[in-house]
């Protein structure tokens, strides 16, 4: 017998199917576990994820006066009221581009994913559980965001539902894309870093984070519409308070997600 | 039984030619070992063999296997040690071991790995925190926790304290007793002398002997040197002053 002889132990047919397929099960759900501990344990991670935006709201909040006042200067709204769809846009910029960002980039740089390639589990894998963890703090970190201002702002909103779920899944989706296409051409955590925080800080900004609601200049807003924290930023805010997203907007995100994904999945290396 | 077979194997990295002409033969059961200077093309060698890297030339079947066609069943039934690997900072030596065992349909028991490395005590150190040696141990049990058939370990035992090499030489005999083939490359000739049973010395990117390291030192011809050593055997054959292969 030599080599070209098929070893006895390669299941085929329906049992190794259903073997593999329990396997894959298995060792998705560690993933996820293990990555969702990882996440916790990264103390600065974490609360820029999930403490951050709710953080940013009660600090704003009782540092600025009249925050939570109806301001005759903006249609007698509360000044409050238009900087939480601000927050939101934030909280998935900081997702993406700080807590996916280094994770990704970390994980490559220490040959984390080179040791996974000797495994049976595709990295790909690795890569959906990361993503599956960071949305769920996006998720949280939101929803904290927003319980902190219905419970201390009291804030009344009547959202235009279905507008501002599209809103956020397709800004998070645009957002994502831009940091794996980042991931891809980073090669270490630090270049991560400091790329992440190049790109960071001009998208807070197109999110209208210190210019907000109508004190955004038009000349920016009109750049800001372009850029995909911008749009999101923009969407955000018209669903938050009733009306429908501009198609330009959809458009930009949907735009961003295409070209950023298909460059990143084009550009990605696992080592 | 040929469980690896290798012939005329060839990768180049841009210029850098660093695996020339490489051919050799694993037998089931037996400890394959692979010596020779640095940057010879020895961990190159072994991750064509794993499929972790295309080779440019010649033909390779792991288990009758195309390592770069094969990759998914393969990965089932070869657990792999890299020379230079590292796994998230923050991840604890259980829920590494655990996470890893997960990833094979009939895996080893981690817990009774995990002693047998003496890793039982930091079980829940993460792994930035664990020393060289440690890290090392880990690497190993990593590559052993999917049960594989064949083991390949880049510089097994580099960094561990003269006790731990021999408790990782017991393990390594002991893997292979429970019928797993081992190819195990290495700068300790002592190791390369009392765990394998034959032994691949390369240089520059060729193989310029196979042989049992008994006979490797038998076949020495080292002037001035009466009863050469298998490292004066090696040094032999791979030392800027050999003829070159033929
Ligand atoms: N990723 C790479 N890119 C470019 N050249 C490489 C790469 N990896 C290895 N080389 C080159 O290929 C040659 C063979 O390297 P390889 O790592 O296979 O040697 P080795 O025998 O394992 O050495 P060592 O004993 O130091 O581990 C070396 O000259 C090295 O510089
Ligand atoms: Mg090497």
């Amino acid at each position: 017998m030599n080599a070209a002889t098929l070893p006895e132990t390669v299941e085929s047919g329906a049992a190794g199917r259903r073997r593999r397929g329990r396997t894959a099960g298995r060792s998705t759900a560690r993933l996820v576990v293990t990555e969702a501990k990882l996440f916790v344990r990264d103390p600065l991670g974490s609360f820029f994820a999930v403490i951050f935006p709710a953080a940013l709201l009660l600090v704003l909040g009782s540092a600025m006066p009249g925050f939570d006042e109806p301001s005759a200067d903006i249609g007698g709204r509360k000044p409050v009221e238009f900087y939480l769809p601000i927050i939101l846009a934030m909280a998935i910029g900081t997702v993406a581009l700080v807590s996916l960002l280094n994770v990704l980039a970390a994980d490559r740089e220490k040959g984390v994913l080179r040791r996974l390639s000797t495994t049976p589990v595709s990295p790909v894998r690795l890569l959906v559980a990361q993503l599956a963890v960071n949305v769920a703090a996006l998720l949280v970190g939101s929803a904290l965001a927003l319980l902190g201002g219905w419970l201390v702002f009291g804030i009344e909103a009547r959202p235009n539902v279905p507008g501002l779920l599209a809103a956020f899944v397709l800004g998070s989706a645009s957002m994502v894309a831009l940091a794996l296409l980042l991931a891809a051409f980073t090669p270490t955590s630090r270049a991560a870093m400091g790329i992440g925080s190049l790109v960071y800080y001009p998208m807070l900004f197109a999110a209208g984070v210190w210019t907000p609601g109508p004190m955004m200049p038009e000349a920016v807003r009109r750049v800001a519409d372009f850029t995909p924290l911008g749009a999101a930023s923009q969407a955000l805010q018209d669903t938050w308070t009733g009306d429908w997203p501009q198609p330009l907007h959809l458009a930009v995100l949907v735009g961003c997600t295409a070209l950023f994904g298909a460059l990143a999945a084009k550009l990605f290396r696992w080592s | 039984m040929t469980v690896i077979e290798v012939s005329n194997l060839q990768k180049r990295y841009g210029d850098q030619v660093a695996v020339r002409d490489v051919s050799f033969e694993v037998r089931a059961g037996e400890i394959f070992g692979i010596v020779g200077p640095n940057g010879s093309g020895k961990t190159t060698t072994v991750e064509c063999l794993t499929g972790l890297r295309r080779a440019d030339g010649g033909m390779i079947r792991v288990l009758g296997l195309d390592p770069a066609r094969d990759r998914a069943e393969l990965r089932r039934q070869v657990g792999i040690q890299l020379q230079e690997s590292h796994l998230p900072d923050r991840l604890k030596v259980w829920e590494a071991l655990d996470l890893y065992s997960s990833f094979y349909p009939e895996p080893a028991d981690w817990r009774a790995l995990m002693a047998e490395l003496g890793l039982t005590a930091k079980r829940n150190t993460v792994f930035a925190k664990l020393s060289g040696g440690q890290k090392q141990r880990l690497s190993v049990a990593l590559a052993l926790v999917g049960n594989p058939r064949i083991a390949v370990l880049d510089e097994l035992t580099t960094g561990l304290d003269p006790q731990a090499r021999r408790d990782t030489w017991q393990l390594v005999r002991e893997v292979r007793d429970r019928g797993v083939t081992v190819v195990l490359v290495t700068h300790f000739m002592d190791e390369a002398e009392r765990l394998c049973d034959r032994l691949a010395v390369v240089r520059a990117g060729e193989v310029v002997a196979i042989d049992t390291p008994a006979e490797l030192v038998a076949r020495a011809d080292v002037p001035g040197v009466a009863r050469p050593t298998l490292e004066d055997a090696v040094l032999a054959l791979t030392g800027p002053t050999a003829s070159t292969p033929n």
